[in-house]
C-alpha cells in the first residue's frame, strides 16, 4: 500500500451531521431543570457602581436567583492574562462581574437564573444599579497624554515593549530616501457566526462545563488555578462550535459565573448570547496605530525599519491580549532583506471592549504596514511595486534564511508564487489598462494591489514562548486507540470548531497506518476523552497537532513489530513495514495485518513474553520552529472617482502552504481568510460614538459581508514543504486574512494614486474614498 | 399562553405559548427541533431561515402564534430517505466549515431554486444576501447552489 490520501480532495467527515442538523451546539443542551442565566451590562462606559438592588428581580415570575458582583467578591478571582510581555507589566485586576467600577459599556454587573430565558430577560429589567460616571478615555494618543483621565488608578499605559537588532543609527544616517507614514488597523468584531453559549451542570462537587470555546483544554486548566476546583473534577466539553476566529480563544467572564453559578445553586444551568449582548462582550481584534519609518537606497534596497506602535488593549488584559502585538512583531520585515529592525510596542488602555485575537492576531497588521509601506517608497521612487519587492525579497537559494528579526524562515519561494500569480492576473496587460485608463481621464479608475506576505504560524517552541513570557506551553498532544476490529480512535488535543479535522486527521493516519480512511473516527474537544491538549489556534492545528498524530501512529507501529514477530515466531529483525502490515523481509506472504495485530492483542492469549497486551499509544510533539506559509496576493478594483465606490474585479492568490494534505479544507480556509481580510480592507469597523458607546452592536451595523458583497476568488499553489515537520506542513487558518487587506487597500490607493491620494484609512468604504478624493484635490473633507 | 399547532417536518405539534415566543424558540426549544440554529437578533443573518408554508422565512422575525396552522419544513425535514441534492451539493462543493449557518443557507437556496431554477452565479449571490457565512468566503456555497441548479433541484 502506498501513500495514498495525503493530498487527496476527500470530502469532509464532519458535514453529514452539519447538513441535516443533527449537531450538537452548546445551546442544543438540554438538562432536567436546566435554569436559564441572564447577565445585566454596563451602559456607562466608566462609571463607579455605588449600589446594586436585585430584589426585586429576586421576587420576579420564574426566577430562581439574582446576583450582584458582590455576591461572587469572595471567590471569583481575577480572569487571567496569560501573557504577561514584560516585567512591569500593568495587568489590572478582572472580577468577571464587576463590583466596583465597570471600564467598558458591556461589563457584567448584575445577573439573573431563572426557569426560562423569557422570565430571566424580563427580571433583568427589575436590577436597579446606580453609577456614578467617570470619564471615558477612547484615544489611545489621548490616552497616553499627561492628565488624561485614567481607565486604571495605575495608569493607561499597560507595557512597552521593544526589540531592536541591527544598526538603526546607520541604516538611517545618510540614508538617500527615507519615508514615514501612519496607518490605522481600526476595531474589529470577530463575528463568528454561533454566538458564545454556556451550560454547567454540577454533580456532587464536580462539574461539567460546554462551552463554546477553541480551547477546551487551556479553559478547564485556568478555571481550576483561578477557581481552585480541583482540575480532576472539572470537565470542559466544546461540542461542535460555530467558529471562532480568535474570539472563542478566551477564558471569559461568562465561563466563569457559570461555573460559580452552578456551585452556588447546586442545578445546571446555561447562558445563551444574543449577537448584539456579544458584539459588547466578545473581545474585538487589531486596533492599532502604526507609525512606521522606512530607509533605503535610491535603486529601493531597503536599508532599516522603525515601527512604532500604540495597540488598544481596551479596558483589560484578556488571555492574550498584550502577546497579539508581539506575534506581529516579528512580521514587519515580512519576506525582506534589511540591515537593521526597531519595533517597539505601546499597550494602551482605554474604556472599550478587551482586544484579543482575531485571525491572524498581530500578523495581519504587521502584513499590511509593511506592504503599504513597500507600496509608499515604490511611488517615492518611481518605481513598480512588484519590482522593489523583487529587489528586496529573499531569494529561494538563500533558505534557511534567518531574518532581522531573528527568526529563520525554512523555505520558501517568492519567486514561484509571485510568477504565478502574474501569470493568472494578466498583471502587464492590466498595468496596460491602466495606463490608458489614466491617460484617458476615465472616471472609473483602475487600481492594481500586491500582498507578496509570509507569516509565521504552526504555535510554537515552547522555548521560545517561554522567553517570550507566554503562560503556556506550544506542544500538541494526540492518542491511537486501535480497536480489536481493527478500527481506530484518533485523539487530538486540537479542537477543531469549522477546519475539518475529523477529515485531514484521518487521512493522516489512513497513511500511516495503512487503514482506510472509512475506518477511523477522530475524537476531540472533550477533556474527559482528550485529557491533553493546546487546542487551535494560530493556524497550529496541522502544523504541531497532525505531527503529533504521526507521532502516536509511529509508536503503534513499533509496538506491533514486537507482536507480529511473537506471532510470527520470527525475529522482529527480519520484519518490514509496509502500510498497514508488518511482513518478513523476503517472504510477504508472511506477515499480519495491523488489524490481525490489534485482534490477537486484544485476546492476548499469546503474545511474547513482556509484552503489555495494548497497541494504544501516546504522543506528544513540541515543534522546532514557527512555520512560514507565504503567497502572493494580486487584487485589481475598479474606483468611481465620482461616487468613491470600489468594486473588486479580479482577485488571485497563490499560496505556499508546504504539503497540502486536503486541497478541498485548503482552498476553502483560503477563501474564507481572504474574505475576511476583504472585509477589513472595505466594510467592517467597529465604531464607538464619543461617550464610549458601541454604535455597530448589531449585524444591522456591523457589516458582515454578504455573497454579494465579495467577488469570486482565483486561486493556485505552489509547494515548498516545510523542513521543519516530517510531514512538510506549514497551516493555512489565517493566511488568506493576513495576505489580502493590503492587496484590497493597495489597490484603491494605486488606483487614485495619480489624483494625488496616498492614503484612504480602513474600511475604504464610498464616503471614505470619496473625502479622500476630495483632499486630494484640495477639497473639503 | 395561546394554543398554536402547525407541522414541523412532517409531525403536527399542538402546544400553549406565550404570545411573545419566537418561532425559532419554539422549534428549538419546545418542539426539540434544534437542527436550526440563531446567529443573531435583527433578522441579519439567516441562520435560522426554515420554509413557511413553502417559503424561506427567517424563523427569529414570525412569532409562534403566527405560524398557527403553518407547515413548516427545518433542515431537518429536507431530507427525504436521502440527502436532499442542496445537502449533497453543500458536501461535495465544500460549502460549509463550521457548518453554522448551513442550515439557513441551505434552507434559503432551496427557495431561491424555488423562485428560479436556473440562476445565474449573480443571482445566486443576490439571492443569498440575506444569509451570512463568516467561514467559507461564499465562494463554495455559490457553487453548490449553481450545482444542485444544475442537478435539477426544483423539479
Amino acid at each position: 500500500m502506498t501513500v495514498t490520501e495525503i493530498g487527496r480532495a476527500r470530502t469532509r467527515k464532519e458535514d453529514a451531521r452539519l447538513v441535516t442538523g443533527q449537531t450538537s451546539w452548546t445551546d442544543n443542551i438540554q438538562l432536567p431543570g436546566l435554569l436559564h442565566i441572564a447577565f445585566l451590562r454596563s451602559p456607562m462606559a466608566h462609571a463607579r457602581i455605588t449600589s446594586v438592588d436585585v430584589s426585586a428581580a429576586r421576587g420576579a415570575p420564574g426566577v430562581i436567583a439574582a446576583f450582584s458582583g458582590a455576591d461572587f467578591a469572595a471567590e471569583q478571582g481575577s480572569l487571567p492574562c496569560a501573557w504577561p510581555v514584560t516585567p512591569d507589566i500593568i495587568i489590572p485586576a478582572h472580577p468577571p462581574m464587576a463590583t466596583d467600577e465597570v471600564r467598558y459599556v458591556g461589563e457584567i454587573v448584575a445577573c439573573v437564573v431563572a426557569r426560562n430565558k423569557y422570565a430571566a430577560a424580563d427580571a433583568l429589567e427589575l436590577i436597579d444599579v446606580d453609577y456614578e460616571p467617570l470619564p471615558a478615555v477612547l484615544d489611545m494618543e489621548a490616552a497616553l497624554a499627561e492628565g488624561s483621565p485614567k481607565v486604571h488608578e495605575a495608569g493607561n499605559k499597560s507595557f512597552v515593549w521593544p526589540l531592536v537588532n541591527g544598526d538603526m543609527d546607520a541604516a538611517f544616517r545618510d540614508a538617500p530616501v527615507v519615508i514615514e507614514r501612519t496607518y490605522r488597523q481600526q476595531r474589529l468584531i470577530p463575528s463568528a457566526m454561533e454566538p458564545r453559549a454556556t451550560v454547567c451542570e454540577p454533580v456532587g462537587d464536580e462539574f461539567t462545563l460546554w462551552s463554546a470555546t477553541q480551547i477546551p483544554h487551556v479553559l478547564r486548566f485556568l478555571l481550576a488555578a483561578v477557581l481552585g476546583i480541583p482540575e480532576q473534577k472539572l470537565r470542559v466539553v466544546a461540542p461542535d462550535v460555530g467558529g471562532g476566529f480568535g474570539s472563542k480563544l478566551q477564558v471569559t467572564a461568562e465561563e466563569f459565573l457559570t461555573v460559580l453559578i452552578a456551585r452556588k445553586l447546586g442545578r445546571p444551568v446555561k447562558w445563551t448570547e444574543s449577537r448584539s449582548e456579544g458584539n459588547l462582550a466578545v473581545h474585538h481584534g487589531r486596533d492599532q496605530i502604526q507609525r512606521i519609518k522606512i530607509a533605503a537606497d535610491r535603486d529601493g534596497r531597503l536599508r532599516g525599519l522603525s515601527v512604532d506602535l500604540l495597540a488598544d488593549m481596551g479596558a483589560y488584559l484578556m488571555l492574550v491580549t498584550p502577546g497579539v502585538p508581539l506575534l506581529g512583531a516579528f512580521m514587519y520585515n515580512a519576506i525582506y532583506k534589511m540591515d537593521a529592525l526597531s519595533f517597539k510596542c505601546t499597550g494602551v488602555f482605554t474604556t472599550k471592549v478587551p482586544t484579543d485575537a482575531y485571525r491572524g492576531a498581530g500578523r495581519p497588521e504587521a502584513t499590511f504596514a509593511i506592504e503599504h509601506a513597500m507600496d509608499d517608497l515604490a511611488a517615492e521612487l518611481g518605481m513598480d511595486p512588484l519590482e522593489l519587492r523583487k529587489r528586496n525579497w529573499i531569494t529561494h537559494e538563500e533558505f534557511p534564511y534567518t531574518t532581522i528579526a531573528g527568526l529563520t524562515y525554512d523555505s520558501g519561494n517568492y519567486e514561484a508564487a509571485t510568477a504565478k500569480a502574474v501569470e493568472l492576473f494578466g498583471y502587464d496587460e492590466l498595468r496596460r489598462e491602466q495606463a490608458s485608463r489614466r491617460a484617458s481621464g476615465d472616471p472609473v479608475q483602475l487600481g492594481i494591489g500586491i500582498s507578496t506576505y509570509t507569516e509565521m504560524c504552526g504555535l510554537a517552541p515552547s522555548r521560545l514562548l517561554g522567553q517570550l513570557a507566554y503562560g503556556a506551553g506550544g506542544w500538541e498532544h494526540a492518542s491511537i486507540r486501535m480497536l480489536p476490529t481493527g478500527k481506530v480512535e484518533v485523539v487530538t488535543g486540537s479542537s477543531a470548531h469549522g477546519q475539518g479535522h475529523e477529515t485531514a486527521w484521518s487521512q493522516i493516519v489512513a497513511d500511516q497506518l495503512g487503514v482506510a480512511f472509512e475506518d477511523i473516527r477522530v475524537l476531540h474537544g472533550d477533556t474527559a476523552i482528550s485529557p491533553k491538549g493546546m487546542d487551535t489556534y494560530g493556524s497550529r492545528s496541522l502544523a504541531v497537532g497532525g505531527i503529533a498524530v504521526v507521532g502516536a501512529c509511529e509508536k503503534v507501529i513499533a509496538k506491533a513489530k514486537v507482536i507480529a514477530a511473537g506471532l510470527l515466531e520470527v525475529s522482529a529483525d527480519d520484519l518490514e513495514w509496509t502500510p498497514g502490515r508488518w511482513q518478513v523481509r523476503g517472504d510477504p506472504e508472511q506477515g499480519r495485518s495491523i488489524a490481525e495485530i490489534s485482534l490477537a492483542t486484544f485476546a492476548a492469549h499469546n503474545l511474547p513474553d513482556g509484552v503489555e497486551p495494548s497497541l494504544d499509544s501516546d504522543a506528544a510533539y513540541d515543534p522546532n520552529n514557527f512555520s512560514y506559509p507565504h503567497g502572493t496576493h494580486l487584487c485589481a478594483v475598479e474606483v468611481d472617482t465620482e461616487t468613491g465606490q470600489v468594486s473588486i474585479r479580479s482577485y488571485v492568490a497563490v499560496d505556499d502552504v508546504g504539503v497540502v494534505v486536503n486541497p478541498l479544507i485548503v482552498e476553502g480556509q483560503l477563501h474564507g481568510g481572504i474574505a475576511q481580510g476583504i472585509a477589513q480592507a472595505l466594510y467592517e469597523e467597529a465604531a464607538y460614538d464619543a461617550d464610549g458607546n458601541l454604535l455597530t452592536t448589531t449585524l444591522a451595523d456591523y457589516l458582515v459581508p454578504s455573497a454579494a458583497d465579495l467577488p469570486t476568488y482565483v486561486l493556485d499553489r505552489t509547494e515548498t514543504p516545510a523542513t521543519s515537520n516530517p510531514l512538510g506542513v506549514k497551516g493555512v487558518g489565517e493566511a488568506g486574512a493576513i495576505a489580502s487587506t493590503p492587496a484590497v487597500v493597495g489597490a484603491v490607493i494605486d488606483a487614485l494614486r495619480p489624483l494625488g491620494v496616498t492614503d484612504v484609512e480602513m474600511p475604504c468604504t464610498s464616503q471614505r474614498v470619496w473625502r479622500a478624493i476630495n483632499e486630494a484635490k484640495g477639497g473639503a473633507r | 399562553m395561546t394554543k398554536v399547532s402547525m407541522t414541523i417536518d412532517g409531525v403536527r405539534y399542538d402546544d400553549d405559548v406565550e404570545p411573545r415566543m419566537l418561532l425559532v424558540h419554539y422549534l428549538r426549544e419546545v418542539a426539540g427541533r434544534t437542527g436550526t440554529p440563531i446567529g443573531c437578533d435583527t433578522s441579519n443573518c439567516g441562520a435560522c431561515t426554515v420554509l413557511l408554508n413553502g417559503m424561506s422565512a427567517k424563523s427569529c422575525s414570525v412569532l409562534a402564534v403566527q405560524a398557527d396552522g403553518a407547515e413548516i419544513t427545518t433542515i431537518q425535514g429536507l431530507a427525504d430517505g436521502e440527502w436532499h441534492p442542496l445537502q449533497r451539493a453543500f458536501h461535495e462543493e465544500h460549502a460549509l466549515q463550521c457548518g453554522y449557518c448551513t442550515p439557513g443557507m441551505i434552507m434559503a437556496a432551496a427557495d431561491l431554486l424555488r423562485e428560479n431554477p436556473h440562476p445565474t452565479e449573480h443571482e445566486v449571490r443576490e439571492g443569498l444576501e440575506g444569509n451570512l457565512c463568516r467561514c467559507t468566503g461564499y465562494q463554495n456555497i455559490v457553487r453548490a447552489v449553481l450545482r444542485a441548479a444544475s442537478e435539477g433541484v426544483a423539479s
